[in-house]
């Protein structure tokens, strides 16, 4: 299962998304945009060095996926509401032992949802 | 100072009885404390801290962690930037915990350029934490624990803050980013260089509505510089930096583009500061002279300010 499900799951979404298997789906609060496949790997939104064409600071022949996300999240059609909204969402870091896992699996069984202990204070805090 | 009660900058950004002003410290490749002193001299009077910069265009010099002990050390009141480009999570909280010890308080977290922009593109890129995460992790440890939980024997008095740039697009979604940055925890933002007014005026008037004007002290920055040929570098070589070609031609066309170049920053540091939710000016100095006096006298902001104007009241 561990083997197969992750061949599965990539199959799907490396065409489609370019999926880089972080084992930690945020796609639907991105616009539908993998936010891995930004050379900086953020998931909080564009850096500061995003081209005045909307390019990217690191690859200016690619439009910054961070652009890309934003506008699909406002624009895209049939994106439930709560998806858009969650775009404003702080994503807390990587869980980089993840890497390689089945997000689907990851999803159905919470571990993509949990975050350090001094994250998860803090959130509970605010 | 006391480790554990708030340093100037961060009353004067909560009070707001006054313009804050920083400034950027030049970056250091080699030298002794002398040197570190020498400049700083020159900057303190006109100033309320000094941003020390860490590894600035990805281009690797005296560290941002040594340069902030040494001013604490010398009794100046430094701000540590710190990117998320060099280090993991690890060895950025380690840096913050470590400066802490020394009375450093004021830590201004930044995505940082991409190993691209420097003289070593080789370098393998680490961005094991992003701009928003690094602000909620220094906000965290100011809680007395690190990000995973376990506790510091005693909590850091840190002040937190960000950088966002107004003229980068998505240009409408900049504010909120910036509220992200302010939910996260920072509490000042120094925006990057503008030479676009019409843009920055757009973006505060956004961060009055959506509140980071009153929740964080808000700096623009202005750059000193002596000629077109470094507007023409910015535009073309410093993410995230457009300059208009207009601005460009009037400094390049005019008898003087010294005194234009001045005159030219004199001018969008006056507008900067004209807009309602703007808490103050952060200034970048590639003149080298004494400009940054010269403006903050022209402007009449900063702490000589302060007491002149104490004085006379
Ligand atoms: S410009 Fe966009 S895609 Fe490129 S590094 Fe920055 S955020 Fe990522």
């Amino acid at each position: 299962m561990g083997g197969l499900l992750p061949l599965i799951e990539h199959g799907i979404k490396k065409p489609v998304w370019d999926c880089r298997m972080c084992g930690q789906c945020v796609l639907h609060s991105t616009g539908m945009t993998c936010p891995m496949t930004c050379p900086k790997t953020l998931r909080n939104g564009p850096c500061g060095g995003v081209r005045e064409d909307g390019h990217c600071e690191v690859v200016p022949e690619m439009r910054c996926i961070w652009v890309k996300a934003h506008d699909r999240s406002q624009h895209m059609p049939l994106l439930p509401r709560s998806w858009r909204e969650e775009f404003d969402h702080l994503r807390p870091p990587v869980n980089n032992a993840l890497q390689g896992q089945s997000s689907w699996l990851n999803l159905l069984n919470g571990r993509d949802r949990v975050t350090p202990p001094g994250w998860a204070a803090s959130e509970a805090h605010a | 100072m006391s480790p554990t009660s708030p340093n100037a900058f961060e009353v004067l950004c909560q009070t707001r009885t006054r313009p804050v002003v920083t400034a950027e410290f030049p970056s250091f490749d080699g030298g002794t404390l002398d040197d570190i002193r020498a400049a700083a001299e020159k900057l303190a009077p006109w100033v309320d801290a000094i941003n020390v910069t860490d590894n600035p265009a990805a281009h690797a010099h005296a560290s941002n962690t040594a340069m902030a002990i040494a001013l604490t050390q010398l009794g100046f009141n430094p701000i540590l930037q710190v990117v998320c480009r060099d280090k993991n999570r690890l060895a950025i909280q380690s840096d913050i915990v470590g400066v802490s010890m020394f009375g450093v308080q004021n830590i201004c977290a930044l995505t940082g350029d991409d190993v691209t922009a420097g003289d070593e593109p080789e370098a393998r890129r680490v961005y094991d934490l992003d701009g928003p995460q690094l602000i909620k992790v220094a906000t965290i440890m100011g809680t007395g624990m690190y990000l995973s939980g376990r506790k510091m024997k005693t909590a850091p008095h840190l002040f937190v803050g960000a950088v966002e740039n107004p003229t980068a697009p998505p240009l409408e979604y900049r504010a909120e980013r910036a509220l992200k940055k302010v939910n996260a925890g920072a509490r000042f933002l120094q925006l990057q260089i503008h030479y676009r007014p019409e843009q920055l005026e757009a973006f505060i008037a956004a961060c009055v509505a959506n509140g980071v004007a009153e929740r964080a002290a808000i700096l623009p920055t202005v750059c000193l510089t002596k000629a077109a040929r470094a507007l023409s570098f910015m535009n073309d070589s410093v993410p995230g930096i457009s300059v208009p070609a207009a601005t460009i031609e009037r400094v390049a066309t005019s008898v003087d583009p010294k005194e234009e170049s001045y005159q030219l920053v004199r001018e969008l540091a006056e507008h900067a500061l004209s807009i309602p939710g703007v808490a103050g000016l952060h200034i970048t100095d590639f003149r080298h002279d004494d400009s940054v006096r010269r403006l903050t006298e022209d402007l009449a902001i900063g702490p000589r300010f302060e007491e002149q104007h104490a004085h006379s009241a």
